[in-house]
């Protein structure tokens, strides 16, 4: 059965129909609203990739089903910070050069946004264990951890 | 006379239409005009075009994987050419678009394909001097150029845009044109930010998991739950309750969901009731090594081979002999692979991360009964693949769906389906024995491989295989059989590589296929050798690299003073503690004619837990002549994290059925806490020719590892992954 959801998202009241209340939230996000940060990356909440914030929380959006999300507020990749007006993540993540295929990229950032606002200066230490359920490939985690320790020094 | 030879019907096709359509990165487009422009690779024109705007693009058939090789590539026309990097551009991997360069694999995309381009670059640049020199009443060699402007001794300027804007180059590529001298670089060499970067971190990058069509529907394939299961039926009421559910495609083995909405199409994968064959074809997990042995040889190749090395064996004073073995990896993509395909007027257009377009296509056609004219494949950026996984199976999933249903089709696949259908790292086997004398010098070495056969041509399409279409039927699993030989001068040596008819999985390449596996045989085993002569490893591997080898010797002293070097042999004296630590060092020289790269681990074993910690790794790197220093080193570090969670963790299982490891859980990969720290150490030769960084490092890592938890605990590891069970049964066995 079809269902209205309202939520925010990227700070815009947003509503969109669901045919099926436990599709993830991800699906929402990435065909209903065209967002590209978050990424399907196992469907399983074992990777990472598909990371946003719900209420501030940092969200396994693949495994997160899209009718838990209404009347929450949802800050994706996009909604984090921009070209003109970024977040110091992306700025450290630039500045590190801290990204291969990039496909993980969401997921390191959002989960270390998230980290930042409870722990603003992290350990390295920290830095890993918050991160040790996010999956990299290419092999960036150095990058990755000093661009989170830049972030943090401000 | 105009000195630039043109031809402006061509551009009027190309350049006019389908590179602005791409330039502003919108949705998207079918194709236009799909054979018009060149896309020869002795032509200029192929590779380069510039604007009445005086913006250059390149046309590229080597594609950017997530490695950082289009900064480089760019890098490299507007070093020849001496324009700003923010105004090229790159086209990569259109098969109307670009030329076939090959796959992008084997570490070639700058060795290969940037030279390539550096070269047309190059004589693009001559003629543009030549023309403005005859439009400015100026001798060529007087002539500079800064930021795409030709500027004359007295002071009269002529652009590029002036000189070609608009027009195709028709002009032959001169490998023989004059490149920069490397005292007037003045971006190539240097680091530049990744141009990709930024797009990647603020969500705005299109990945090929981001095209979308007007009109185009979600697939998803159904693989049977036994490698070699046909579907006997197929319940297609069993989905029909899906809101947005459209089309059940069966043929053979070949089972897909098309619906409107992607989670449709994943509730009707999951929920779609099929009656499958049985099948338990594959060998027994546990005796995998037992059943390599007993696969029969279609092919023996003897890669090296020097004196009577059975005659030197025999008469020995010591014998030595052991066997490496190499497990069976996936490529492990964060994201499963996913193209989107799209008939329009009986031609097909493909999106795909494919690695190799040019071969896709003809692929596709083969498995659909088109003439390749009618296909055109266009890259888009992936996950990282690491080889050749599962793009080009989900590109033909797409086309047999899409034609199916008669509208576009997006397919990604589920993790399921990544872990468990891609193409497979084949196990690696790797017996070898030597000689040593009185005095601990090797008199003989001899090494024999068991490895599928095939080189680096296609892998089959899966969905080919299981709808019982078309397909070259033969297994490629790379080129394996490199650095099998050794770098080595021992008196005698014979490295002999058996080439198995069948292997248990579809193969393919994953990073490094052979010459990793190889390299890790051989640096193991020679670490043996120079712990049973009492010698220090460093010191073993110079006596035996040739004196002229100065480049291969200087990698390896500059990573013993890297590392801070102790010389001393294997084991540490002390080995006897429950946390001990060692080093241990490794070498290579890339398929023995390219990059030059050694390393030096350092490990932390827990000897009552089994559990092995890399705590260091340094690296010393000589590539040749480096086009982006960071863009280097980032590679560097992603072969030896990459390997690391390949030498200590992964392994696929599977029953006699099927892959089981098909989720993270269980195909456990490298964690940020187990990274270690890592020191890179790159030597930059800018007068010589570049080589490939995106392999070689890999090569050395799961030697080293062995080696250096030889040197803490005096056990020898010699199955990958080293695992706490596998170290716990080697050291009972000590």
């Amino acid at each position: 059965m079809s269902q209205n959801l309202a939520m925010i998202v990227n700070g815009h009241p947003t509503s969109v129909t669901v045919e099926d209340p436990q599709m993830p939230l991800l699906y929402v996000l990435r065909n209903d609203l065209g967002l590209k940060g978050p990424h399907f990356g196992c469907g399983l909440a074992q990777c990472g990739a598909c990371t946003v914030h719900v209420d501030g929380q940092a969200v396994r959006s693949c495994s997160y089903p899209a009718s838990e999300a209404a009347g929450k507020n949802i800050v994706t990749l996009e909604g984090l910070g921009t070209p003109e007006r970024p977040h110091p993540l992306q700025e450290a993540f630039i500045a590190e050069q801290a990204v291969q295929c990039g496909y993980c990229t969401n997921g390191m950032i959002m989960e270390s946004a998230a980290l930042l606002a409870r722990t603003p200066r992290p350990t390295e230490a920290q830095v890993r264990e918050a991160l040790a359920n996010n999956i990299c490939r290419c092999g960036t985690h150095p990058r990755v951890v000093a661009a989170v320790l830049r972030a943090a020094k401000g | 006379m105009n000195a630039i030879p043109m031809n402006r019907r061509s551009l009027l096709k190309t350049g006019g239409a389908l590179v602005v359509t791409f330039a502003l990165g919108g949705a998207p487009r079918g194709a236009v005009a799909w054979t018009e422009k060149s896309v020869a690779t002795d032509q200029v024109g192929t590779f380069l075009a510039i604007d009445e705007q005086g913006r250059v693009t390149i046309f590229s058939g080597k594609v950017d994987l997530g490695t950082g090789v289009r900064t480089g590539l760019m890098q490299i026309a507007a070093e020849e050419l001496d324009v700003p990097l923010g105004r090229i551009r790159v086209v990569e991997g259109d098969t109307a678009l670009t030329p076939d360069q090959g796959p992008t694999y084997g570490s070639l995309s700058i060795q290969s394909g940037g030279v390539q381009l550096r070269a047309a670059c190059a004589t693009a640049r001559r003629a543009l001097l030549q023309e403005a020199a005859n439009r400015l009443g100026a001798q060529p060699e007087a002539l500079k150029v800064e930021e795409g402007v030709v500027i004359a001794p007295n002071g009269r300027r002529a652009s590029y845009a002036e000189l070609v804007g608009g027009r195709a180059f028709d002009l032959k590529v001169d490998t023989a044109a004059p490149i920069k001298p490397p005292a007037a670089r003045r971006v190539v060499g240097r680091t530049i930010p990744r141009v990709d970067i930024p797009a990647k971190v603020f969500g705005t990058f299109e990945y090929v998991h981001d095209v979308r069509l007007p009109g185009m529907l979600h697939g998803r394939p159904v693989r049977p739950p036994a490698l070699g299961a046909t579907a006997e039926a197929v319940d297609e009421a069993s989905v029909r309750h899906i809101p947005g559910m459209v089309q059940v495609v069966h043929q053979g083995a070949f089972v897909g969901v098309v619906a409107e909405t992607e989670w449709a199409a994943i509730r009707a994968a999951r929920e779609l009731k099929v009656r499958w064959s049985d099948w338990a074809g594959l060998p027994d997990q546990a005796k995998i090594w037992e059943h390599v042995r007993a696969t029969p040889v279609a092919e023996v190749q003897v890669t090296s081979e020097r004196g009577n090395v059975a005659a030197a064996v025999q008469g020995a004073a010591k014998r030595l002999s052991a066997s490496y073995d190499f497990a069976i990896h996936t490529h492990g993509s964060m994201g499963p692979s996913c193209a989107v395909a799209e008939f329009r007027d009986s031609k097909l257009t493909v999106w795909t991360a494919s690695q190799a377009t040019h071969n896709l296509r003809k692929q596709l056609g083969m498995m659909l009964g088109m003439p390749v004219e009618q296909i055109r494949c266009i890259y888009k950026e992936g996950a990282g693949c690491y080889g050749r996984n599962g793009h080009e199976d989900a590109a033909a999933d797409a086309a047999l769906l899409a034609r199916a249903v008669g509208r576009p089709v997006r397919v990604q696949w589920m993790r399921a389906d990544e872990h468990g259908w891609d193409p497979k790292g084949p196990p690696h086997l790797v017996d070898l024995r030597a000689g040593l004398d009185a005095q601990g010098n090797i008199v003989g070495w001899e090494s024999e491989a068991f490895i599928p056969r095939g080189a680096g041509g296609n892998v089959a399409l899966t969905a080919a295989e299981l709808a019982r279409l078309p397909y070259e039927n033969q297994i490629n699993p790379g080129n394996i059989i490199h650095n099998l030989a050794v770098p080595y001068t021992f008196p005698a040596v014979k490295t002999t590589c058996h080439r198995l008819a069948t292997t248990p999985f579809r193969p393919s390449w994953i990073r490094t296929p052979g010459r990793m596996q190889n390299t890790y045989a051989n640096e193991a085993f020679l670490d043996e050798l120079a712990a049973a002569a009492g010698a220090d490893p460093i010191e073993y591997r110079l006596r035996y690299l040739p004196r002229d080898e100065t480049r291969g010797r200087e990698v390896l002293e500059r990573v013993a003073r890297l590392a801070n070097w102790q010389t001393r042999p294997s084991p540490q004296r002390d080995t006897s503690g429950e946390r001990v630590r060692g080093r241990g060092v490794s070498y290579v020289k890339y398929e023995l004619n390219r990059t030059y790269v050694a390393a030096v681990a350092e490990v932390e074993v827990n000897r009552a837990t089994g559990d092995i910690r890399v705590t260091k790794f340094w690296c010393t790197h000589d590539c040749g002549q480096i086009i982006n220093p960071d863009g280097v080193k980032s590679q560097v570090e992603g072969n030896i994290i990459h390997t690391l969670s390949r030498t200590l963790k992964e392994e696929i299982t599977f029953d006699r059925s099927a892959v089981t490891s098909l989720d993270w859980a269980s195909y456990r990969v490298i964690t940020f806490p187990e990274v270690p720290d890592i020191v890179v150490d790159l030597i930059d030769r800018p007068e010589e020719r570049p080589w490939g960084a995106g392999e070689p490092a890999a090569a050395v890592v799961p030697s080293a590892v062995s080696n250096a938890v030889f040197d803490a605990t005096g056990v020898r590891l010699r199955s990958v992954p080293f695992t706490p069970a596998k170290f716990k049964a080697a050291a009972e066995g000590v």
